[in-house]
């Protein structure tokens, strides 16, 4: 029961605290040069890793599914197989996975730190809101990156798709590329698939912001908010992915 | 008699079951540097940070030029803030600017000022504080000693009319210290303003304090001028003053005798 009502009142001050940062938002357009800065940070620092990622998760699929669509010959659908399983799932889930292991916990360390190293209270001190100055850049920057990660995995994941089925496996080019073109339909699939990385995007960097705010600030206290980032948003996504699959595709 | 610039009335404050303020009352005078001494964890820099607006009691009242700190609006709160200075144990110094940029940062928040402006007040500021050279070093390349004049010099930034010292001499050598001190002295007669200095540094704080007190379980224990003060034969003043280990702050943490813990094992 104490346990319960622990989660449900931190539940209440990050939905408290998400309002202060959407109330802060409007104001960052005055301020883009903060936003721009944490978009480097979050999103061009992580793309290394989504690069990486979304190739090996292409050219596995590719792999794995060319040996089970030739038990049937249909190996010519191997494109359009590959598209939509990155597209629909596994970009937008994997990348955002990614990007809460990656830039998530960094948000939170990083957050926790100024917490810990009083420089959150100097700037209150200084009659600086921390929220629209600190907090509201990194998390509009945690939004607007993730889908544009979850798009470049599925492109780069495609690829690998390509070079492992048409260049390893002998699919033809031509089947790949226009079964793509048939079957993959650009609102069913591309859209749905945007509209759940800006999802993913909006809750793994607001978890992100609110433990690194709301941690205690010692040592121990940035650490265990950074394995709450990792754990909640992770688990977060893949719970709410299937709710987003399911009224989606249902 | 100086008027209070900050006046502080039956302030009450608890952490959980812990409470750190039972009924404080003190007045802060104008253009006085007041030192709040006590042992470690009697809430010193919590007062800091209730006069602040940064934590708020559950009872009694802090005025602040005339203002009640805790019922005034965000952005009256925010006002009133740029009149106070705050230079905090850390330095609390924004690790990804420069010096420069540190302190230029409030100027650049608040005021309209032109960059040619900003770059001479900045260096006017470092300057006094003797650290006009630095002004292109990161945070993370000072010794503690010069992020806190540099915390200095951008706490003076806005030339506010109060600047609040948490803990300015921890951990310092002595010639930082020697600097540190003979720097808050000049700042406030130069500048006219009221300092407030929280410290367990007996020897440092009370070389340049006007008005000290101090508090310890919740209570201002004792208060008055310094000369007051080093005269008082209170045993809370003399045993916090003089270092003694014993007295009204036990040695012993309160709790079971040795003697009833050591019946509970033989049982």
């Amino acid at each position: 029961m104490k346990a319960l009502t622990q989660m449900l009142t931190r539940l209440g001050r990050g939905s408290l605290f998400l309002i202060k940062i959407l109330a802060g938002i409007p104001q960052l357009f005055l301020r883009f040069r903060l936003v721009v800065q944490q978009l480097h940070s979050v999103g061009v620092q992580t793309l290394m890793i989504t690069l990486v990622a979304g190739l090996f998760v292409g050219m596995v699929l590719a792999l794995q599914l060319y040996y089970t669509l030739s038990t049937f010959g249909a190996e010519d659908t191997l494109g359009m197989v590959v598209d939509l399983a990155l597209v629909r799932e596994l970009g937008p889930v994997v990348a955002a996975l990614l990007f809460a292991g990656r830039a998530g916990s960094a948000l939170t360390a990083e957050i926790g730190l100024m917490k810990a190293t009083e420089q959150l209270s100097g700037l209150e001190m200084m009659a600086v809101d921390p929220v629209n100055r600190i907090i509201a850049p990194r998390f509009l920057a945690g939004f607007i990156s993730m889908p544009l990660l979850a798009a470049i995995f599925s492109a780069v994941g495609i690829l690998g798709g390509y070079s492992v089925g048409v260049d390893l496996l002998g699919v033809d080019s031509g089947a790949f590329w226009s079964q793509i073109q048939d079957k993959v339909d650009f609102y069913d699939d591309v859209l749905n698939g945007v509209i759940k990385s800006f999802v993913f995007g909006f809750i793994v960097s607001w978890i992100a912001v609110f433990e690194g705010y709301d941690c205690i600030p010692t040592s121990e206290g940035v650490s265990r908010a950074t394995t709450r980032t990792v754990v909640h948003s992770s688990l977060a996504v893949l719970g709410m992915d299937f709710v987003l699959t399911a009224i989606m595709y249902q | 008699m100086t008027q209070a610039l900050i006046q502080i009335r039956n302030l009450h404050f608890s952490r959980g079951q812990n409470k750190i303020f039972d009924g404080i009352d003190m007045d802060i005078s104008a253009g006085r540097i007041t030192a709040i001494m006590g042992p470690s964890g009697t809430g010193k820099t919590t007062l800091l940070k209730m006069i602040g607006g940064q934590l708020h009691p559950e009872a009694g009242e802090v005025i602040v030029d005339g203002q009640n700190v805790h019922r005034l609006k965000r952005s009256e709160l925010y006002q009133l803030r740029k009149k106070m200075g705050m230079l905090f144990q850390s330095g609390a110094l924004l690790t990804d600017l420069t010096v420069f940029e540190n302190i230029a940062y409030p100027l650049r928040e608040h005021t309209n000022l032109s960059e040619s402006m900003i770059y001479s007040m900045v260096l006017i500021k470092l300057q006094a504080v003797g650290l006009s050279a630095a002004h292109t070093l990161m945070p993370a390349e000072l010794s503690g000693g010069m992020a806190r004049r540099v915390a200095l010099a951008r706490a003076l930034a806005l030339d506010p009319m109060m600047i609040m010292y948490d803990e300015p001499f921890t951990g310092q050598d002595p010639i930082s210290l020697g600097v540190l001190v003979k720097l808050i002295q000049e700042t406030n007669s130069a500048l006219k303003l009221t300092s407030i200095m929280v410290s367990h540094d007996v020897n440092e704080t009370m070389s340049i304090a006007d008005d000290v007190k101090i508090i310890s379980q919740g209570k201002v224990v004792a208060a008055g001028t310094r000369q007051e003060i080093e005269q008082s034969d209170s045993a809370w003043v003399r045993q916090f003053i003089d270092g003694q280990a014993d007295g009204p702050v036990p040695f012993h943490y309160p709790g079971e005798t040795i003697e009833q813990q050591l019946m509970k094992v033989t049982k």
